[in-house]
């Protein structure tokens, strides 16, 4: 079975490139990093991947607001090539600046009555950056490769990552199509609170997917977390541990391309 | 109150279209709210609420559609914005009892936000590309409500909202200035007659051309061009004074200095320098003499590091001046060798006491409290967008900063081998990459050299940078390419006098000749000198092969990185560069970096005569425990290390805090940065002002010692460990401040030398005085040191945290009545006394059997003891790891301590250097014991299961029971931002 294709996409001010693409590759995908004005030159590259990374960083400096410039340089000069690619069922996947990306470029579908977009990622209810390990539970969704109710320790590290939506009947119609994918909550499972909801994010959203559950965002980095010694207490915890907590992460969605791919 | 216009004149609304952008919902703006809080702080209670907007200038010729598209596609957030939109010349119409404040960066500042919204509307067509002149500017606008005094607004703006240096502020008045920046008067070739001038007219040349050149290198050079019988250009004269600043030359510490019966013909070589010679360690790959240390790491790869100041554009614009110093020792990194991959910083801030009370303010200061948020947004700013985690640091407060703050900023590299060399052929083209070339920094090199004064802010704002970190991590990313492709021969980066350095340096061997007409400018109208010397970030220097100069700039293009030939290197020895076609600088490259006059100085040193304190008694103990515990040194820094990021690249592996909650301070950072290799890094760093003002000497010896043993309770081993320096000092004019500097190299050569530990690169700063009228104010002598050690397996890093009740802990290394400088005196405002300094003899055995037992596995927890000592490092270590603590004083093992000397205050609050608290298995107690039995080494107690630290006194009976919760908001009742 040929290795499923991930592509890394960075651009300015990417800069979880390496380990995303480290990320991919231990997890038994074919992965490369590509700037997106190779992609751009050449966009039929992406008919060729099983799945595609938005890398987290500061695209563009997060200028105007956190990814709204690559947001909009998608949906005005990748526009056909992305939409070929999610309708061949391409898995997509945005980090933290990958995530405000997604959200920015329109793929999570999420248009509102007016026509216009209704969920944003904006400021820290802290007003700053903040940089510090939190416990992500997975929800039931859309997205066939999350498995609901197990936690994940993972670091957050961004200053516009509160996932806020218009309004109530947003949230409704998030929940009725299963894209709520991933929440914030205490190290045991328990309601979160800031810390551990770090950004105020409502009903403790960390991470949504599309209706088709193939795009999928997360604030979070599990990236960060691939080696036993990232945890922050792993000097107290098991010496047994012999990956860190985000590596499975990846592992399932590479799994369920290669699922795809075989199929 | 009515809105009333208190500000200048006001200027006409911008004949451009206006956007403003205001969120909903107060929830949604926090600036508002941080703006409330900080009304406060200074008094002003009449301000109800306030709302802060983004604006944006476009140009006035689109049309109103199309303004409204790229107001819909890009500016506007359809969940969060309320919007307006103002044609040209229009502005709101204002509300009753609303006033207006706009801020907006003054024309010729870098403005980042502007540059991007600029680039993407051309690459997304939302503007025609034919529309050449599309100019973009930003604002804020800020409408506050309440009842606010003209003083009170002015306040608000002009000390809270704005920094008036580099912004334009307009109160109640909606001008806003649009348009380039106005032209200054070009010039060609300017000749400065000085052949035939006296002394005091050579001085006033200097003086008004902020150039800092004393009257024996004026008159060195006047002697120069006498014997060239021609008079200098100007261009010739600002090259010679960049490259001699002190900023670049060092000259006093290069220089001759005398002190008592002590000559050094160069004080750096003959002490800091001698020690890496004389140890001459054969894994020391590149040092001193390139912009960063290299040192052996494994297999091919190498590590460097390099650790820089920026005090006075830190001072001026907190924000700026730190943002830009960390993107300048980022530089530094990228421009080491062939350039290296960064992939940690560092940063340390010495600052006045937060509490300080306005009044106290010395005037045309920012108070503390400023300077620590602007420069801490600074570097998390830059550091960030950098995508390099910010792992370690440290913030020391002292009155001594009030008026000038220092801020060091370090970056780590990872580099391969093949890359730690470089060089330069003549023929090579010089290629200018990066940022444009602007009017900003003009001066920065030589504004660093001279002391601060009252009226700094009005004469220096030109010596103002601003960053733009996006630019610096594409420079970055194209770099680290060109380099593994070998598209250049030689590197390095635009820093202090900007190119005249860089392309100076550079050409030192060869000779150089730049076309100033060439070099990319932000805006038309620069003078050839403004070019030459202009400190505008984000710019490398390349020399590159003419057969490589395509492929290289095609490189840097395909990153949409501006890549220019702006000169070649010749064989010349000369430095030659022409303007308009006509040579405005030619002078010969030995004068320029060999010509620098060496007078030799006079140091003077007097130890302080107050007399030794003792060791008094402490008649509450709890009580002081916890006040140590929260003292403004010993205080939680965590509010300022979760801004920063220091996750990305995924190599962490002991953080900055560390335990079972993650809010403990650990001793250092470790890092593994190849993912097929376990062996990984540990940076740490020491410093203690506070010994500094008492004897510099010891204070060099026990910092040096500080950064070791936080090194080594992480793992570093010890033996493979490179140190950095960084002094930063008063006015070494002065015979009492060189003497200090002389003593305190003198301690580093000492230490260091026992210690095994090389120096691999430095840097002083030391000119940190303030003029207020007649008097000075010097800071106290400030010594980091940072050290970055190998650490054999990250597998075996250890952290200070407790990890299990009935566990053993011990106390290694010896104390003695050592507490001049120290917290307890300072809490007891006791003055005088021993500073703490290691026993040389002993103290490179015990770190190496420590880490020999450490890398075996033996221990749990360690910590190091630093300020506040025992008591505070025992007290860490419990609320670090959730458990309880007995400390049995009687155990303590206190040498040569005087009769009269409190032995429990000894023992707890002693801050002898070289000593580790240490937590050990039951299991282990043998082997461990066994492994430092030539070392001090004292069981003091167990860990408990309860959450109660106790302290039992040299008698036995109860000093103090304290849980784990008092000591931990103890810990966190320090300012928090």
């Amino acid at each position: 079975m040929p290795l499923p294709k991930a592509l890394v996409l960075r651009t300015a001010g990417t800069n979880c490139d390496a380990e995303t693409e480290r990320a991919l590759r231990l997890s038994g995908a074919n992965a490369s990093t590509l700037h997106l004005n190779r992609l751009l030159e050449e966009p039929q590259r992406l008919d060729e991947q099983e799945i595609l990374v938005i890398a987290g960083g500061f695209s563009y400096g997060d200028d105007v607001a956190a990814g709204r410039v690559w947001g909009l340089e998608l949906r005005h000069n990748l526009a056909e090539a992305l939409k070929r690619y999610v309708e061949r069922g391409g898995l997509a996947l945005g980090v933290c600046n990958g995530f405000q990306v997604l959200v920015e470029s329109g793929l999570f579908d999420s248009t509102g009555p007016d026509g216009q977009r209704d969920i944003a990622l904006t400021n820290n209810e802290s007003n700053h950056y903040e940089c510090r390990w939190v416990t992500l539970r997975s929800e039931e969704c859309a997205c066939p490769w999350i498995e609901a109710g197990e936690l994940m320790p993972t670091p957050v590290a961004h200053a516009e990552g509160r996932f806020v939506v218009k309004s109530d009947e947003t949230l409704a119609r998030l929940r009725k199509n299963r894209q709520i994918a991933l929440t914030y909550v205490t190290p045991d499972g328990g309601k979160a609170s800031y810390p551990a909801n770090p950004n105020g994010a409502v009903a403790d959203i960390a991470g949504i997917c599309d209706p088709t559950g193939r795009v999928l965002g997360l604030m979070p980095h599990p990236e960060r977390n691939l080696d036993p010694w990232n945890h922050p207490q792993w000097t107290r915890l098991s010496a047994d541990r012999t990956q860190g907590e985000g590596l499975p992460f990846y592992e399932r969605m590479v799994a369920s391309a290669a699922a795809g791919v075989s199929v | 109150m009515a809105p009333s216009a208190v500000s200048a004149p006001a200027i006409a609304p911008p004949d451009a279209w206006r956007i403003e952008l205001f969120r909903r919902e107060a929830k949604d703006d926090p600036d508002a709210a941080s703006l409330l809080a900080a009304t406060r702080e200074f008094g002003i209670t009449g301000l109800k609420s306030a709302r802060c907007g983004r604006g944006f200038l476009l140009p006035p010729n689109l049309a109103a559609d199309q303004v409204k598209k790229i107001v819909k596609e890009l500016l506007f957030d359809p969940v969060l914005d309320e919007l307006s939109i103002y044609p040209p010349k229009e502005a709101p119409a204002g509300n009753p009892g609303v006033h207006r404040i706009l801020v907006a960066r003054q024309s010729g500042v870098m403005d980042p936000v502007a540059v991007t919204v600029e680039r993407v509307l051309r690459r997304t067509e939302l503007v025609q590309a034919a529309e050449d002149g599309l100019l973009v500017t930003t604002f804020h606008a800020w409408e506050l409500k309440g009842t606010l005094s003209e003083e009170e607004l002015t306040t608000i703006a002009r000390r809270i909202l704005a920094n008036d240096i580099i912004e334009d502020v307009a109160i109640d008045s909606e001008g806003l200035a649009y348009g380039l920046p106005p032209k200054a008067p070009d010039h060609g070739r300017v000749e400065v007659p000085l052949l035939e001038l006296t002394d005091e007219a050579l001085m006033k040349i200097s003086q008004d051309g902020a150039l800092s050149l004393n009257l024996i290198e004026m008159r060195e050079i006047r002697a120069h061009y006498r014997q060239l019988k021609r008079e200098p250009t100007s261009c010739e004269l600002e090259t010679v004074a960049q490259t001699w600043s002190e900023h670049c030359k060092h000259k006093t510490f290069a220089g001759t200095v005398e002190l008592e019966d002590r000559s050094y013909k160069n004080l750096l070589k003959e002490t800091i320098k001698y020690v890496t010679d004389t140890l001459n360690k054969d894994w020391c790959i590149s040092v001193f003499h390139d912009n960063a240390g290299i040192i052996a790491f494994e297999g091919d790869w190498d590590v460097c590091v390099k650790v820089e100041t920026h005090n006075h554009p830190s001072a001026i614009d907190p924000y700026g001046g730190a943002g830009t110093g960390i993107g300048g020792v980022i530089r530094d990194i990228l421009g080491v060798g062939m350039g290296a991959r960064p992939i940690a910083n560092t940063d340390a801030f010495f600052v006045g006491p937060p509490d300080l009370d306005n009044a106290d303010l010395p005037k045309g200061c920012m108070h503390p409290r400023r300077i620590l948020r602007g420069v801490v947004a600074g570097v998390r700013d830059y550091g960030n967008r950098m995508g390099i985690p910010t792992v370690n640091g440290g913030v020391w407060y002292d009155e001594g900063y009030v008026a000038n703050p220092l801020v060091y900023a370090g970056t780590v590299g990872l580099i391969p081998r093949w890359a730690a060399t470089k060089s330069v052929a003549p023929g090579d083209k010089i290629v200018v990459v990066g940022g444009r070339t602007g009017r900003d920094g003009i001066h920065g090199a030589t504004f660093s050299s001279v002391e601060l004064h009252e009226e700094s802010e009005m004469v220096s704002a030109a010596a103002v940078q601003i960053g733009d970190p996006i630019t610096e991590k594409r420079v970055l990313d194209a770099l680290l390419q060109a380099r593994d492709a070998k598209l250049y021969r030689g590197i390095t980066d635009c820093g202090a006098g900007g190119l005249s350095s860089a392309v100076g340096e550079m050409g030192e061997e060869t000779g150089a000749i730049v076309d100033l007409d060439m070099v990319p400018l932000k805006y038309p109208g620069l003078t050839p000198e403004e070019i030459w010397i202009s400190e505008a970030q984000e710019r490398m220097v390349l020399a590159v092969p003419p057969a490589d100069v395509d492929a290289c700039l095609a490189m840097f293009a395909s990153e949409d990185v501006e890549a220019t030939v702006i000169g070649e290197f010749t064989d010349s020895k000369r430095l030659e560069l022409t303007y308009h076609g006509e040579s405005v600088c030619d002078i010969s490259m030995a004068f320029l970096h060999d010509g620098t006059p060496k007078p030799t100085r006079q140091a003077k040193w007097e130890a302080p005569t107050a007399a030794d304190p003792g060791v008094p008694a402490c008649a509450d103990t709890r009580g002081m425990i916890l006040s140590l515990v929260g003292s403004p040194n010993s205080a939680s820094k965590e509010w300022i290390v979760r801004q920063y990021d220091h996750e990305v690249q995924g190599m962490s592996v002991l953080k900055a805090h560390v335990g079972v909650n993650s809010d403990a301070p650990g001793n250092g950072a470790v890092l593994r940065p190849l993912e097929n290799s376990y062996k990984g890094i540990a940076i740490t760093c020491g410093a203690n002002p506070r010994y500094g003002d008492l004897q510099p000497y010891r204070m060099a010896m026990a910092v040096i010692d500080e950064a070791l043993r936080n090194s080594v309770a992480v793992g570093g081993d010890p033996a493979h460990t490179a140190i950095l320096d960084n002094f930063s000092w008063g006015n070494c004019d002065k015979p009492h401040q060189l003497g200090a500097l002389v003593m305190a190299s003198e301690g580093c050569r000492d230490a260091a030398l026992a210690f095994e530990t090389p120096f691999i690169s430095g840097k002083d700063s030391l000119n940190n005085e303030y003029r207020v009228g007649d008097k000075s104010i010097a800071i106290p002598p400030t010594l980091l040191i940072s050290a970055l050690a190998i650490v054999p397996d990250v597998r075996k890093a250890v952290s200070m945290d407790l990890k299990r009740p009935d566990n053993l802990v011990y106390l290694v290394g010896a104390t003695r009545a050592e507490l001049g400088g120290s917290e307890y005196f300072r809490e007891k405002g006791l003055e005088g006394g021993i500073v703490p300094t290691p026993d040389l003899t002993v103290a490179p055995g015990l770190f190496r059997d420590l880490h020999q037992v450490m890398s075996t596995g033996l221990v749990a927890a360690c910590h190091d003891l630093s300020e506040g000592g025992l008591a505070v490092a025992a007290a860490e270590m419990a609320f670090a790891g959730g458990y309880g603590l007995d400390v049995d004083l009687s155990r303590v093992p206190v040498l040569d301590a005087p009769a009269d000397a409190d032995f429990d205050a000894t023992a707890l609050f002693s801050e002898s250097t070289t000593r580790f608290l240490v937590e050990v298995a039951p299991q282990n107690m043998q082997a461990f014991e066994a492994g430092l039995k030539n070392q001090s080494c004292a069981l003091l107690g167990k860990v408990r299961s309860d959450d109660q630290l106790q302290v039992k006194s040299i008698k036995g009976s109860a000093l103090a029971n304290i849980s784990l919760d008092e000591l931990r908001s103890a810990h966190k009742g320090f300012f928090q931002g």
